[in-house]
């Protein structure tokens, strides 16, 4: 050992304490591995430089899901939200999603206290420079200041840090969101190991002072009645709670007006911006280009904490120049008068091309050597947060000498993200959404416990407690789903006078309850009078029972399509398969193939540019 | 990954009449016992093909249920696994009723239970289940690899521009409104999905006509290829031989005879204009005529049972009778044309036939009815022009190169009618949007087989690309 240096060593290290770091490294530490992680400011663990919200359409799942596996991310905004909303509930269960507005000051100050009070982990403010690798094996990492951490396994969740700039207008500032230090030396050190890298971009709106906006104007939004917490472990008793409101304007041809007559001096448009955007973050700038024929864009006023009067205008990202960023915001009905804040900016950042990890969020190449969250070419807080967990499950895995956790699509949104950002080509930063999940109806957010506690449990993150108790659960809802199944109704007179004052037709014979339930203006709980042996169960074994048995058809359709599914999935590819010895297979396909080296035909079947015909001429060589 | 059944035709479409059916796969012999019988008259099936021995040729016919129609008398082989050349189960059906018949029983296979094969897929099989080795494998390898750019140019030769144009346009709409529903799950506070369930009724009826059109054309296309099987009922002595010599005697009739195998019928080709008549039993068209206290009825009931078309010849002087009731029960929902045939003796309208019987069957869009003289050939053009009404479509963008001329075409066709028909299904069922998606999908990914198209990000794509998505 140098004496002149400092030199430490850990199971695990974690490059970063955003979302996706905060998981990765709780989940080691709580698996009881030495684990330290690194921060390039202590006040920004867990910093939501973007939108004040937390779940949404799909997004909601992830968090749900993230629970169920015994992360972090559920309990912390249950703690710190502002309001909470259930989305979707008109439509079927497959499709409702949770999203509460969070305090952002709070969300942050709660998650860095969870990791200051967990053992085995420690919180350390630094830049990591280098990662250290001997023999394809990841040793550790190097720090600015040429301090080396010794580690087992290192996980890289380095957010939008890399190389950042942000601008907008004609002004570029080398910081990461916010004004924070950008990360620039690691990029170098990670193609020196061979990792290829790209350039993504995506940006933020501007924030208002919250006094100066005329909410009169607008149109409140308010959160539901009843609160559903996003932790199955919470009790639903702590969160209901005095919640704000958010409120909605929307822009007009004059803001369009303004924005067409300055597109040139948008550095996305005079081709300063490098790096690829997400479509569906597009800048308002984007929204009048490619939607021309829009009258007006929907702003959501969204209050950022109780320590700040901030206000987030959800729907006006933007790289355009100061001048112009206010006189748009000024035409906007309530925000006549409206001091900004913080500006709106693009941000650029470098992040891994795909194809370079296996399913566990390893590199192919170097073991131990694992990453997640935008890094990997995702955007949002829950799909970072998502990719985090597993990253640290499978870090400690690995080093425990475990299998690692692979969460297939038929399993989890989180299989789904994982399995995309892994396996497709990505030319934008990556967003989940519940049309990417094929089996959206089995992966609701409703039931994310009843498909992963079991899993949690096993890896260690998940008490014995709340393991027995999900079993239970389960246990009970198949039972009263049997015992319902059997139930038939006979066609009395007071059935049909009940029935009529549902506005439920009449039945003229005896009927199966399960017949009643399916009726889309009947459910199970409505149907109880008519159900005399029903036994007490609680609100979420009758839920999942409702469910269950109003969608039994959709349901099943689903399951058989994962049998098949599952059939493909199982096919494994060798990881030296020689694609090169098959000549019948196209050269693009063979190309892909070799870049993506997929674990299974499934995966093979999913990269883009393999066609069915590859995969029966591949099927044909495995089977050799 | 080979646990489906797969059939496809396997001697070539040469209009020899004979032709073989391969079946392979776990369901291929309880698929066959569900369409054969052994007795004409006891149509239950027994299993019999399940419980038969290996390697053996079993007598019987193809029965398709639905219709309640016997297609045809045949020889099916049964062979077990693993000694078969796929070490699948395997069943041979050879029938002998001509390209028309061996089609129909191809789509009875298939709604049974099969998938139409792949190509080269029997000898796939043959190589994954260890029956022939790489080398042999080799050539089919190729054969399958090749489907890549095959499917595609074959998509787009055997379609012409303005069919797969249409299949194009209908597979991009209902793209864009499954991205439409997504558009507004994925952002339900900027896409309201008010009012839209009936909307997307209509929007599908449309798009179901128009597949249902194309698939009818497959239909069409079978029958401007292979002429329409057709028989000549009648009771004796009411003019069939004329009407057989009048259309068998023009100019530009071709004549064929294949003589039955095991039956004393006989095909002949007629072609009249561009379309043909396989006139079949046309032996019974004689003998009735030659053994006038032979009874017409049970020689009409075989002839009518494989017939597509059936030319009713009727004596317009006398009227309907007994006789002529109990043939024209026999009829069925099959496509008729009642040919009053005049003699030459036609008085007036007051002695025509059986009013009652004839406006009860002219309500039926299947009959038509054609006034005719046999001696004379008054009346022939007009037959004609019935019977390409009834078989083909007026529509003029039917003309014969944009047929679907491919089962498998036909099988996505159809396919993707089905999946459009559980949204509906879900729709009338008062179900949310998002159950929509997945049939939707399942139609557009049908309809992309056909065009060679694979569904990749098409989805999430056309969602940024129509909708304004994001905040």
């Amino acid at each position: 050992m140098n004496e002149k240096i400092l030199e430490e060593e850990y199971d695990v290290v974690v490059v970063g304490a955003g979302h996706a770091g905060c998981e990765a490294s709780l989940a080691c530490a709580r698996l009881g591995l030495n684990t330290i992680v690194f921060t390039v400011s202590m006040d920004s663990v867990a910093f939501m430089p973007c939108n004040p919200h937390i779940g949404g359409s799909s997004k909601g799942h992830l968090v749900r899901e993230i629970d169920a596996l015994g992360g972090e991310m559920g309990k912390n905004i249950d703690k710190t939200f502002l309001q909470s909303k259930m989305l979707n509930t008109s439509k079927g269960p497959a499709v409702h999603s949770l999203r509460c507005q969070a305090d952002k000051l709070m969300y942050s100050l709660e998650m860095r206290k969870v990791l200051q009070h967990q053992d085995n982990l420690t919180l350390r403010q630094a830049e990591v420079s280098e990662i250290l690798v001997e023999n394809d094996q990841i040793a550790g990492v190097k720090t600015v200041s040429g301090a080396i951490y010794h580690a087992k396994a290192v996980i890289l969740c380095t957010g939008v840090y890399l190389n950042a700039r942000c601008l907008f207008g004609d002004v570029i500032e080398h910081t990461g969101p916010n004004g924070l230090k950008a990360a620039t030396f690691l990029t170098d050190s990670l193609i020196e190991h061979g990792i290829k890298m790209q350039r993504f971009k995506t940006g933020t709106p501007a924030r208002l002072d919250g006094r100066t906006v005329d909410f009169s104007k607008t149109e409140p939004q308010y959160g539901d009645p009843v609160v559903k917490p996003f932790s199955f472990s919470t009790d639903p008793a702590t969160v209901q709670k005095e919640q704000v409101p958010c409120y909605l304007t929307y822009t007009n041809e004059k803001t369009h007006e303004i924005i067409r007559a300055n597109l040139d001096r948008s550095p996305m448009y005079a081709g300063v911006i490098e790096g690829t955007g997400p479509r569906y973050c597009p800048s308002i700038e984007d929204k009048v280009v490619k939607f021309s024929d829009k009258p007006r864009h929907q702003l959501f006023l969204e209050p950022e904490g109780t320590w700040t009067n901030e206000i987030y205008i959800d729907g006006m990202s933007s790289s355009l120049p100061e001048d112009v960023q206010h006189r748009m915001i000024h035409t906007v009905p309530g925000l006549e008068h409206a001091k900004v804040v913080r500006n709106a900016y693009a941000i650029e950042y470098d992040c891994i091309a795909s194809g370079q990890l296996k399913l566990s969020l390893e590199f192919k190449n170097i073991r131990g050597l694992f990453s997640g969250g935008q890094f990997n070419g995702s955007s949002g807080y829950e799909e970072a947060a998502a990719q985090g967990l597993l990253a640290g499950i499978n870090a400690a895995m690995e080093i425990l000498g475990r299998e690692p956790v692979i969460l297939d699509r038929s399993q989890a949104y989180i299989g789904v993200l994982i399995d995309d950002i892994v396996t497709k080509e990505s030319f934008e930063p990556y967003r989940m959404m519940t049309s990417r999940a094929e089996y959206r109806l089995l992966l609701r957010q409703d039931n994310a416990d009843l498909r992963l506690t079991e899993i949690g449990h096993k890896v260690g993150l998940i008490s014995d407690e709340r393991a027995e108790y999900v079993a239970k659960k389960k246990s009970e809802i198949q039972t009263e789903i049997e015992r319902v199944s059997n139930v038939s109704i006979g066609a009395s007179k007071n059935v049909n006078d009940f029935l009529a004052t549902l506005n439920s037709a009449p039945v003229a014979t005896g009927i199966k309850l399960t017949d009643l339930i399916r009726r889309p203006e009947l459910n199970y709980e409505v149907l109880a009078p008519l159900d005399t042996d029903r036994p007490a169960l609680s609100d979420e074994v009758t839920e999942q029972v409702n469910i269950d048995i109003k969608y039994k058809g959709y349901i099943e359709r689903e399951m058989k399509q994962v049998e098949d599914f599952k059939r493909v999935e199982s096919r494994k590819i060798p990881p030296d398969f020689d694609y090169e010895q098959v000549p019948s297979l196209r050269i693009e396909a063979r190309q892909k193939l070799i870049k993506m080296r997929p674990e299974s035909i499934g995966q093979a079947s999913r990269i883009s540019g393999v066609s069915p015909a590859d995969i029966q001429v591949l099927l044909v060589y495995l089977s050799k | 990954m080979n646990n489906d059944t797969i059939a496809a035709i396997s001697t070539g479409m040469a209009s020899g009449g004979i032709g073989i059916i391969r079946i392979s796969g776990p369901k291929a012999i309880a698929l066959c016992d569900r369409i054969f019988i052994r007795n004409k008259n006891n149509k239950e099936s027994d299993g019999f093909l399940s419980k038969a021995a290996a390697n053996t040729i079993n007598f019987g016919f193809i029965y398709d249920r639905d219709a309640d129609e016997i297609l045809d008398e045949v020889l099916v082989s049964v062979f077990r696994a693993p000694h078969t050349y796929t070490r699948e189960d395997i069943c041979e059906i050879n029938c002998h009723g001509g390209l028309y018949v061996i089609r129909r029983i191809l789509d009875l296979v298939i709604s049974s239970g099969a998938r139409p094969a792949e190509p080269g897929e029997f000898t796939k099989r043959a190589f994954l289940n260890g029956r022939i080795d790489l080398s042999e494998a080799e050539a089919v390898m190729d054969t399958i690899s090749s489907t890549n750019d095959f499917a595609l140019k074959n998509a787009v030769s055997e379609l012409s521009g303005r069919l797969s144009s249409e299949i194009r346009k209908v597979r991009e709409e209902v793209l864009h409104e499954t991205a439409f529903i997504e558009a507004a799950l994925d952002d339900p506070e900027h896409y309201s999905l008010n009012g839209y369930p009936a909307e997307l009724d209509e929007i599908i009826s449309s798009w179901e006509e128009t597949l249902s059109r194309l698939s009818k054309s497959f239909d069409e296309g079978q029958h401007r290829k292979n002429g329409i099987l057709t028989v000549i009922a009648g009771k004796p002595n009411v003019g069939k031989s004329s009407l057989y010599n009048l259309l068998t005697g023009t100019d530009r009739a071709i004549v064929t005879d294949v003589p039955g195998t095991t039956r004393d019928t006989l095909e002949e080709d007629i072609t009249l204009g561009d379309f043909t008549l396989r006139l079949i039993d046309t032996a019974g068209i004689h003998e009735t005529e030659d053994t006038v206290e032979k009874i017409g009825v049970e020689r009409s009931i075989n002839g009518i049972e494989r017939a597509e078309l059936v030319l009713f010849v009727t004596d317009a002087y006398n009227g309907m009778d007994e006789e002529d009731e109990k043939i024209f029960s026999l009829i069925g929902d099959k496509k008729c044309v009642i040919i009053r045939n005049k003699n030459d003796l036609f008085p007036d309208e007051a002695v025509m036939l059986d009013g009652v019987l004839l406006g009860s069957a002219l309500k039926d869009t299947n009959f038509k009815v054609c006034d005719f003289s046999a001696k004379t050939g008054e009346g022939l053009d007009e037959l004609k022009k019935i019977i390409s009404d009834l078989f083909f479509t007026t529509d003029s963008f039917l003309s014969d190169e944009i047929f679907i001329t491919n089962e498998r075409q036909k099988y996505e066709i159809d396919s993707a009618i089905s999946a459009l028909s559980l949204v509906k299904q879900s729709i009338l069922d008062g179900m949310t949007e998002d159950f929509f998606s997945s049939d939707l999908m399942d139609a557009y990914s049908h309809l992309g087989k056909i065009l060679g198209e694979e569904v990749e990000d098409d989805l999430v794509d056309k969602i940024f690309k129509d909708f304004c998505m994001g905040k």
